[in-house]
């Protein structure tokens, strides 16, 4: 028996370094170009190159030596850990839960709840600024575009890579509409909303019938089309410019954030004067944005329409047969994802009091389908959880200045945000291709709610 | 009529190379049935491999003839991005193949995401721009042709023809295309389903790498974001043509060229990206799976 193990340890050793030497002359190979040599302008503005065999040594190690760590332990490590779980036969999905478990939802509440006070205190108002808006807010867009989108994508299974299209229109909508008419933010949010649904009904209906990545691909055409004339159309959009100064959101009509203006809101309250309340005011709307948008993706779920469409996802000729309008159930789909994305889109207009074409480039139609992804479709906490990772990891990357003691002074790590954005989606994905959360809450059970895995649940065609 | 014809030829060429990458996505999409986002970036690279290879064999060889630098460009390009796709499709795609749907659509999107930043930290996110390689042009009458213009569209009918070759008489044709219509049935017959598909990434790969090199002789100017919107329109061609099938990309890369040029020609240049989205959409409004796809069978 010890020496079979023996034997296959070494067996298993001496494939790892094979396997390692072998990755690194794939990466000599592939790297040999690219960071083995930089291109840039001398003096003269003329392209030469110079040579960087350090760097590409570099790679080159690392890819080796990964490779080794790959093959010799950390492969057999998840293979064991597989057999061992195959053997006692324990389901991914255990009964019990413990406190933190079950009562997961109202501790996350109120800690968003009391997230903003708790900054306040311990950095004054002043230095809450960073983590109110920089992640608070910044991260609770994405949670609500990302719940916008799993009802296109996690529930009726409609592949949609333009949904920045929406959010574009919301955003311009209250824009445009506060700019040129003078109207409010409370007013203009459900006009945003209801818009950009308009446009999803629109751009919805002739391609619905579309399967698969036919529709993927129409959709994330509408995405550019909207953004090229947004660039375009100069009279009305001011093209790249962008749309400055958008007026801010007010308390509900009462006090207003404008310095100038006799109920300046601080001044009313008897508080410093500082940018940091309207930015608090803003996270707690966009917090009611978010837990709005999920009580009503909670209470589809549950009605006649969002069944259908979760059966539309499972399987579409099913639902034909059972006499289910595909086309009308994709078409409410479309429309209430979109205005979702409108409402985020008049309160990201709001927040930065500019808008300009440049905001709604493709990457961010990426980036929110990679978070309902990598959340795993379907699941509201999942999605929350990676929209919290991806972007709050993000954001962080941009706070690392120790790093430039590590790297030099010259290290920027905003630079590496997407690259690293990028790998972080690949990894996850290979990890945990079901996403973070990879099990289901049923809406309809027997006796007892159980929860299902996410590899019963199909993703759908549409 | 002259404007119109000399409007023509640019459309063809810029067809050509739409073309050219949109066989990747297709052969990619016919065998896998996945959106390999990542292939536009994959033109990049090649665009930036002849780059490095044009400056490294001008500063040696001062006096190297123009087609042997050329033809140099085309191949060590076509051999970098056949293995950063070989590599590729192993790290990111295949761990992946027996997932849903999504799973592998998202690695492309991060991967294109990775591959466009990361020649942007290694090279610098500036514009580099390359002397003219090929600068002689013929007057027909009012028609200007230039020489560049020609080898593109002759290089890009000399591949495709060896092209559907390849996919249609050879053994390794075969297995691929038994490799689409069945996978588990082909591995059951003996084709190295692995092999084959590790094949069709290197060979789109090499055809973005052609493309890629066209596009810096043609532009003369390469830049880390220039994967996107070629990629996009590629695909788009893929798409209208009908995804999967090989004379479907490149009738849908020459139609794409056609109007965008025509388009610009006649109309607004600012809205051609529009005409080429919206004609898109026309098009699969009436033949849902494009001009020449096979329409899809409902299995129940």
């Amino acid at each position: 028996m010890t020496t079979q193990a023996e034997n296959t340890s070494s067996g298993l050793m001496a494939k790892a370094v094979k396997e390692g030497i072998f990755a690194g002359f794939i990466a000599f190979g592939m790297f040999l170009l690219y960071v083995g040599i930089e291109t840039y302008q001398n003096i003269d503005n003329q392209l030469v190159w110079r040579t960087r065999w350090g760097l590409l040594a570099v790679f080159v190690v690392v890819a080796a030596i990964g490779r080794f760590l790959t093959v010799a332990f950390f492969k057999p490590m998840v293979d064991r850990r597989k057999l061992a779980k195959a053997k006692t036969g324990v389901l991914e999905i255990s009964s019990e839960k413990s406190f933190f478990h079950k009562h997961f939802l109202k501790i996350a509440l109120i800690a968003l709840l009391l997230y903003p006070i708790g900054s306040v205190m311990l950095f004054g108002p002043q230095g809450s600024l960073k983590y109110v808006d920089n992640f608070g807010i910044q991260i609770l867009i994405y949670v609500m575009l990302a719940w916008g989108l799993n009802i296109v994508v996690g529930l009726a299974g409609l592949l949609d890579l333009g949904y920045v299209a929406f959010y574009a229109v919301g955003a311009y909508s209250y824009a445009l509409l506060s700019a040129n008419f003078g109207l409010s933010f409370w007013v203009l949010l459900p006009l945003a909303g209801i818009l950009a649904g308009f446009w999803g009904v629109i751009l919805g209906f002739p391609v619905l019938r579309l399967r698969g990545d036919y529709l993927a691909i129409v959709t994330l055409a509408f995405g550019e089309i909207i953004r090229l004339i947004l660039i375009n159309w100069t009279d009305v959009t001011r093209g790249t410019f962008g749309i400055s100064g958008i007026a801010k959101a007010s308390v509900f009509g009462i006090w207003s954030f404008d310095v100038s203006s006799p109920n300046y809101f601080p001044k009313a309250m008897g508080l410093a004067t500082s940018s940091a309340w309207y930015k608090i005011f803003l996270f707690y709307i966009i917090l009611a944005l978010c837990l709005i948008t999920a009580y009503v993706t909670i209470r589809l779920r549950r009605m006649p329409i969002g069944r259908a469409w979760e059966a539309l996802r499972e399987d579409e000729i099913a639902c034909r047969s059972l006499g289910i309008n595909t086309v009308a159930t994709k078409l409410t789909a479309f429309a209430t994802g979109a205005m979702f994305g409108g409402f985020a889109g008049s309160f990201f207009a709001t927040r930065q009091g500019f808008v300009s074409p440049e905001s709604f480039v493709f990457l961010e139609s990426a980036v929110i389908l990679a978070i309902v992804v990598l959340g795993g479709m379907g699941s509201l906490t999942g999605i929350a959880i990676a929209a919290v990772v991806m972007v709050g990891g993000t954001e962080l990357l941009r706070e690392m200045e120790f790093l430039k003691l590590i790297f030099g002074p010259d290290f920027t790590p905003e630079l590496y945000r997407m690259l690293l954005f990028g790998l972080a989606m690949i990894i996850v994905m290979l990890f945990k291709p079901r996403g973070f959360v990879g099990s289901r809450e049923p809406t309809a059970f027997l006796k007892e709610r159980k929860a299902v895995s996410g590899s019963f649940t199909k993703e759908g065609h549409g | 009529m002259e404007y119109f014809i000399q409007q023509l030829i640019n459309g063809l060429t810029l067809g050509s190379i739409y073309g050219l990458v949109a066989i990747g996505y297709t052969m990619v999409y016919g065998i896998i049935g996945m959106i390999n986002f990542a292939h536009g970036d994959i033109f990049m690279l090649g665009g930036f491999a002849a780059l490095i290879v044009f400056l490294i064999a001008t500063s040696f060889f001062a006096g190297i003839p123009v087609a042997l630098l050329l033809l140099l460009m085309l191949v060590v390009g076509m051999l970098m991005t056949g293995l950063w796709n070989w590599t590729i499709e192993r790290v990111a795609y295949r761990p992946l193949r027996g997932s849903f749907r999504l799973a592998p659509l998202i690695t492309a999107i991060g991967m294109s995401i990775v591959l466009s930043n990361f020649i942007q930290v290694t090279q610098g996110p500036r514009n580099k721009p390359i002397p003219q390689l090929v600068t002689d042009v013929y007057h027909i009458g009012d028609i200007t042709i230039s020489l560049k213009q020609i080898i593109i569209v002759i290089i890009t009918a000399v591949l495709l023809f060896a092209f559907w070759y390849i996919v249609n008489k050879t053994p390794l044709g075969r297995a691929q295309r038994a490799t689409e219509q069945d996978r588990k049935m082909a591995a059951l017959l003996g084709v190295d389903v692995d092999k084959t598909i590790s094949i069709t990434f290197v060979m789109g790969a090499a055809l973005a790498a052609v493309a890629g090199c066209m596009y810096l002789m043609y532009y003369g100017v390469a830049s880390f974001n220039d994967g996107f919107i070629p990629g996009v329109k590629a695909f788009t061609a893929a798409v209208l043509g009908g995804i999967g099938s090989l004379p479907g990309a490149v009738l849908g890369g020459l139609m794409i060229g056609l109007i965008e040029s025509l388009w610009s020609a006649y109309f607004t240049i600012a809205y051609k990206d529009v005409a080429t989205f919206g004609l898109l959409a026309f098009v699969l409004i009436f033949k849902p799976t494009g001009i020449l796809g096979r329409p899809e069978v409902e299995k129940v």
